[in-house]
């Protein structure tokens, strides 16, 4: 690892200060995505600044019909939350196979979705189920959030501090873990929401997208059988060591209807 | 610039001046001398590295020492009674021959015993998934499934029969 300086600010609004002040300061969450990525020394920060120690990014609440969780609560607090269990049992699901429990121990929902690594779960929840990302200065569209392979719309400096999930009708999450590292080969959220049925596709691509043709198949009949024959473009698909693009397109439809069979 | 951070690394609260950039793993092994915490890989996923943060099973070597800073580590070394006595899923890892080179085996032991936390009664699949982040290069994994069902039991037994005294 290159050398940084350590910063421990003590609320967002010092935190995003000296994100702001320095273009090369970065923030850590959990850490199990930016330290590997330290380690191999593909990122020189100047400082680290540990949003671990910033009060009010933690936690579950239920909001009206939503569900708001804090940037800052860890894969396996969700997964384990009764709550969300019981409200939205896809994202608890989902939470819990992330990685490996340690790794659930440490990661964040906000890192992961600030980081939008094309085989990340989140990015699937965030879109699938219509969520808003909640930001110190302002609140994001889950559609408008993810803008390509690592990109996001956030501004530089700017720091997720919650995520707004609506509660959905059902919803249903499955994916096709690469077995090594468990990130998504392809993951599929599908949900019934008030505004309709919404499919929302990660791993496949350089960044989640939904499938218009899924969500009116299902629109008319939510059942596994309405995607029959429906598949998506292989043309715009990643191919790597783990899958080809042909691959992804086919277990797009597979896991798919798998998730509407575990929708709940 | 080096940091002073204070960790409580088995029930011993220590002074230390690490780099920012000291992986918690680092300052384990090389400033307190604790070799028991391995480490298998570059890319966090082995888990020969776990330790206890705060009573949670989490990879050393994917978190930075001043992440620590003031917190509670419990290593392999701290596992044991005083006089030595093998903590129960130590024992039950020897009994069952849970390990052959023995080096994922304190990564394997500290995931085990944090599942004691979540999952008491944990069935052979479920063991299984838990471990999903510690790698075995040696014994095919059925012994180490083996021991950790045996183990789960033996740390029941053990706190049932302190609570009793
Ligand atoms: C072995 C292993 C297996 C994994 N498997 C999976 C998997 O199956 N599925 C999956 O989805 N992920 C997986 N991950 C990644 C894991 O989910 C990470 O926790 C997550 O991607 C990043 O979250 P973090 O809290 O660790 O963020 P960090 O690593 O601390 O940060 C990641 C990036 O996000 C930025 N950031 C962090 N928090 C915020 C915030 N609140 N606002 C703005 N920017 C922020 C940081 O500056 C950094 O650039 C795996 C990781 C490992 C090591
Ligand atoms: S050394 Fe391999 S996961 Fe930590
Ligand atoms: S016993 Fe050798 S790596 Fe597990």
């Amino acid at each position: 690892m290159y050398t940084f300086s350590y910063q421990k600010p003590s609320s967002v609004a010092d935190a995003v200060a000296v994100l702001t002040g320095d273009d090369d300061a970065k923030a850590v969450a959990g850490g199990m995505t930016l330290i590997p990525t330290l380690k191999q020394r593909l990122a020189q920060p100047s400082a680290l600044v540990d949003l671990g120690s910033v009060p009010g990014l933690t936690g579950i609440r239920r909001d009206g019909d939503a569900l708001v969780i804090g940037a800052m609560t860890t894969h396996a607090t969700v997964a384990a939350d009764a709550t969300v269990r019981s409200a939205l049992p896809a994202l608890a699901a989902l939470a819990g196979g992330i990685g490996d429990p340690a790794v659930r121990h440490r990661g964040t929902c906000g890192g992961s979705v600030a980081n939008a690594d094309p085989a990340a779960d989140y990015p699937a929840a965030v879109v699938g189920l219509g969520a808003t990302v909640i930001t110190d200065r302002r609140e994001i569209a889950g559609d408008d959030f993810f803008t390509g392979l690592f990109e996001t719309a956030l501004e530089p400096g700017e720091l997720i501090t919650a995520l707004r999930f609506p509660l959905p009708k059902r919803a249903g999450y499955a994916k096709f873990r690469n077995p090594a590292s468990r990130y998504a080969v392809v993951g599929v959220m599908v949900a019934e929401t008030a505004a309709g049925i919404r499919v929302a596709v990660t791993g496949a691509g350089p960044s989640v997208f939904r499938v218009a043709a899924m969500e009116q198949a299902l629109n008319a009949s939510f059942t596994a059988a309405a995607l029959e024959g429906i598949s998506v473009d292989a043309g715009d698909l990643n191919t790597d060591l783990h899958a080809s693009a042909e691959y992804r397109a086919h277990l797009v439809t597979v896991m798919a209807r798998r998730a509407v069979e575990a929708a709940r | 610039m080096p940091v002073s951070i204070t960790l409580t690394v088995n029930g011993k609260t220590t002074a230390l001046t690490v780099e920012p950039n000291t992986l918690l793993v680092d300052a384990i092994r090389q400033h307190l001398s604790l070799t028991g915490t391995h480490v298998g890989c570059d890319t966090s996923q082995c888990g020969a590295c776990v330790v206890h943060l705060d009573g949670v099973s989490v990879k050393s070597c994917t978190t930075l020492a001043v992440q620590a800073d003031g917190r509670s580590v419990v290593t392999i070394e701290g596992l044991a009674a005083p006089d030595g006595t093998l903590h129960p899923m130590q024992a039950a890892f020897k009994e069952h021959h849970g390990l052959q080179c023995g080096f994922c085996t304190p990564g394997m032991v500290m995931s085990a015993v944090d599942l004691a936390r979540v999952n008491p009664d944990a069935t052979p699949d479920e063991i299984r998934h838990w471990l999903e982040g510690n790698i075995c290069r040696c014994t095919g994994y059925h012994n180490i499934v083996k021991a950790v069902e045996s183990g789960l039991q033996a740390m029941k037994t053990g706190a049932s029969a302190q609570a009793a005294e």
